[in-house]
């Protein structure tokens, strides 16, 4: 009997109304969708035939994107380990050590996050959204690699709570809900979110233990480079723009390898998964303002490297592009994305407070977001209304 | 100066089963079936007894608000019965065919000479009035309302539709009559929208609308936004070419209402054209046209994105003009559909390998009638905007219809949409929202609540 049969016959009955476990039919369903595509057909009245893509496919596009900038992220957590140590074990093992290290991380986020969602699916006996497959790989990326694992934890929980179940799910929620994560860490526990001690693992890889016979060499700094530019000891002249696109300097796993985003970003616009027009605008309106700070102060990172340090390359693919909670109309896309684009360059260096500034940038995007569309969607209106008066 | 729309937005579908250009034969009807859900907000009133003999062109039920729009039969014979449903909801009323085609003396009208009121009453009467639809509301024409135009469409772009070019040849003169009578209607003037290739027939107050572009350039309500669009208090009456030929057929004195459609998809043997019978059983349309497989099929009542999977059981629509039989697909497992390359799945979101080698333009599909998914809330954005070629934004007014917000939906436009115009938003849709449903009940709604 073929597996899909057997499934449907045998098991498909325990969840169904009055099965046994029929509260957890959520749950059954997300497993069952996740090894077959449902065999639903259309219904009598509507389009008969649909487009093959599903939400699934669409979440799946956006973690294979992400991909790239993990691995390379991965390997440099190594790297920056041994660079601490004055030792070099080779790239292999610096990536062992970084997927080590990173692995725990994840698997929090997910069982957390998903352990949320699927409970409340359970209760409103709906079929769990995919939204955060890739919320849940975000989070461990975008966090500092030192953050404690129960950190993680609570923030996942609120953020899937407090940022998206109460508004009613994926689809719903007006922030980001991976960025709630990390913006709720950095007011909860800011400490641990930023300084010299908190994006470079010198100890062991699964706990951070310090390692026998090991010390960090004299004159290491685990500062990243934006750090230094908060503090105003950045020398753009002598700064390798090259090792910040192709990622080898210290900061969270996503947000390193510029040249590692751009790959997924390619992944993203050929399958039409992300905007172009959002991404765009935010590199141009970043652009736009780091040249016009460039033009003022001879210590700002030039453009280019304004667009390769920090999660600003990140945040223009990964976050900002969120088709949830950006704007929805394409003219809004692009005042939204040049909106993200100055402002996180603005908060970046103008606010002391914030050494990194795409974060606050696209939350505050979020927040205007459904004030832009409207203003777009007006227009219409009142060109309609024009046409009567006409 | 020609009047030229050129439009880029929207998807031509192309669906392995495409009608070839011959006719074959179809079995004469036996009977037929008219169905008053085929008009949109029809409350009938039937004006026949079960056991009543019926020539052609005989009243058997006219509209509830405009008694005066008569539903007349297309055959000679019995009527047999009147199948109700829940409510005693009239969900079709059955003639038999004696297939002599006996039918009473209709008048000759000449709309170059007639009076308005003449032509009126006798389209009325001939029973060829619910051919125009009515925007706002896609309802039947009000007869005692004037229209700002009158917009025809000669141009069918949705999947396996029949080319206008084949239909015509042969019935240029009942197209020329037809259209000179809609032009004395209209207080402005009919707008033919067509290909480039097709000819239209020179009538005083008749202009043709040249239309380029994939689906939907051949909806109506497309052609209208993109030309002149409706605005709020104004009415426009639309027609298919199609329909205005059975128009001119009827005030030229001749009872017939057959019509030419395609028969098409993949599991059709032969697809090709064929002329059938308004209200013909679709079983008796596709005797002897289906591959015998071993899955189910599924057999549509039109075309794939607008159509009704009404079965064998279904007969053709009064304005019908394909029918289409696709694979079911209930059986089909695809496991681990997510992740896999893609190079068999259609999906113009690329989100597969097909897209990539090009194979939506170069390849013939197979689609099978599965969601694909599960419902979801609206996630992706500009999807639909690519497939929605109208200055209108269907995202925000498909929610303020399910908000049923009436004040947003007039502002945004819902005066000048029907649910086709919504048909490929919701092929594309990532989230499989019932989006035609929705509109629809959404203009129902509006309706009752506006007058």
């Amino acid at each position: 009997m073929k597996l899909n049969d057997y499934i449907n016959e045998k098991i498909d009955p325990l969840f169904q109304k009055g099965g046994k476990y029929e509260k957890l039919w959520s749950i059954y369903d997300s497993f069952h969708t996740f090894l077959f595509v449902p065999r639903h057909t259309a219904a009598k009245k509507g389009v008969q035939v649909h487009d093959s893509v599903d939400s699934k496919r669409v979440i799946m596009m956006v973690i294979l994107a992400l991909i790239p900038a993990a691995l390379v992220g991965m390997w440099n957590v190594g790297y920056q380990h041994d660079l601490a140590l004055g030792i070099n074990d080779g790239w292999f093992m610096q990536f062992l050590y970084g997927l080590v290290a990173f692995l725990p991380k994840v698997v929090v986020s997910y069982v957390v996050g998903l352990g949320i969602e699927m409970t409340v699916a359970c209760i409103k006996r709906e079929e769990v959204a995919e939204g955060f497959l890739a919320s849940g790989l975000l989070i461990p990326m975008i966090v500092p690699v030192n953050t404690p694992l129960w950190m993680i934890a609570v923030a996942t929980a609120f953020s899937v709570i407090f940022a998206k179940e109460i508004f009613g799910g994926t689809g719903m929620n007006i922030f980001n809900p991976a960025l709630i994560t990390r913006a709720f860490l950095f007011f909860a526990y800011p400490k641990a979110m930023s300084g010299d001690e908190v994006f470079v693992r010198t100890g062991s890889a699964l706990t951070n233990s310090p390692i026998e016979g090991t010390a960090v060499v004299d004159g290491f700094s685990g500062a990243t480079p934006l750090a230094a530019v908060a503090d105003g000891t950045f020398d753009p002249a002598t700064y390798s723009t090259l090792d910040a696109f192709l990622g080898c300097i210290p900061g969270s796993i996503a947000e390193t390898s510029t040249l590692a985003i751009l790959l997924g970003a390619c992944l993203l616009l050929v399958t039409k998964v992300a905007s172009w027009r959002i991404m765009l605008s935010v590199f141009v309106g970043g652009a736009a303002m780091s040249a016009l700070i460039g033009a003022f102060s001879e210590s700002a990172p030039t453009v280019a490297q304004q667009l390769c340090l920090g999660g600003f390359a990140f945040a223009a693919v990964f976050m900002a592009t969120d088709p949830v909670t950006g704007c929805r109309t394409n003219t809004g896309k692009y005042i939204y994305g040049c909106f993200i684009g100055v402002m996180a360059i603005l908060i970046r260096m103008f606010n002391t407070g914030y050494p990194e500034g795409a974060m606050m940038a696209v939350l505050l995007g979020n927040a205007v977001a459904p004030l832009i569309d409207y203003c777009v969607v007006n227009s219409n209106i009142s060109k309609r209304a024009k046409r009567v008066n006409a | 100066m020609a009047n030229v729309i050129k439009l880029k937005k929207g998807l031509n579908i192309n669906l392995e089963g495409t009608p070839e250009e011959k006719f074959v034969s179809v079995k004469e009807a036996k009977k037929v079936t008219l169905v008053p859900d085929d008009f949109v907000m029809c409350t009938p009133k039937i004006a026949v007894k079960a056991g009543d003999a019926v020539k052609a062109g005989d009243e058997i039920y006219h509209d509830k608000q405009y008694p005066e729009i008569k539903f007349v039969s297309p055959v000679s014979g019995v009527l047999e019965e009147v199948v109700r449903g829940d409510r005693r909801k009239v969900l079709g009323i059955v003639i038999s065919n004696d297939g002599k085609g006996t039918s009473a003396e209709l008048p000759v009208v000449d709309p170059k000479t007639a009076s308005v009121d003449e032509i009126k009453q006798a389209m009325l009467d001939g029973g060829v009035w619910p051919f125009l639809t009515q925007r706002p509301y896609g309802v039947l024409a009000n007869p005692k309302v004037q229209p700002r135009d009158i917009f025809v469409t000669a141009l069918n772009t949705a999947p396996l539709a029949p080319c206008f070019d084949v239909i015509v040849k042969g019935q240029e003169k009942d197209f020329e009559t037809g259209l000179a009578a809609l032009a004395k209607l209209s207080t402005g003037k009919v707008y033919v929208g067509a290909a480039a290739s097709t000819s239209i027939p020179a009538v005083n107050g008749v202009e043709k609308v040249t239309v380029e572009g994939p689906h939907p350039a051949g909806n109506v309500g497309v052609q209208i936004n993109n030309f002149k669009p409706i605005n709020k208090g104004e009415i426009v009456w639309t027609a298919n070419a199609q329909d205005v030929i059975v128009i001119g057929r009827i005030l030229n004195g001749k009872c017939d209402f057959s019509r030419i459609i395609t028969i098409a998809g993949s599991e059709v043997v032969a697809p090709a054209y064929a002329k059938v019978q308004v209200g013909e059983s679709l079983a008796d349309i596709l005797d002897g046209k289906v591959k015998h497989v071993e899955y189910k099929q599924r057999v549509i009542n039109g075309d794939v994105l607008t159509g009704v999977a009404t079965g064998l059981a279904g007969s053709l629509n009064f304005k019908g003009q394909t029918v289409t039989v696709i694979p079911e697909g209930d059986t089909t497992d695809e496991m681990f559909g997510w992740i896999t390359p893609g190079i068999n799945r259609y999906s113009t979101s690329n989100t597969g390998l097909a897209g990539l080698f090009g194979l939506f333009k170069s390849k013939k599909w197979k689609l099978d009638a599965r969601l694909k998914g599960g419902p979801r809330a609206l996630i992706v954005s500009g999807d639909w905007e690519r497939v929605f070629p109208m200055d209108i934004y269907p995202e925000h007014l498909y929610k303020a219809v399910l908000a049923f917000d009436i004040d947003k939906m007039e502002q945004l436009g819902i005066y000048e949409v029907l649910p086709e115009d919504f048909a490929l938003c919701e092929f594309v849709d990532v989230s499989k929202n019932p989006v035609q449903q929705v509109i629809a009940d959404g203009l129902v709604k509006l309706r009752k609540e506006m007058e």
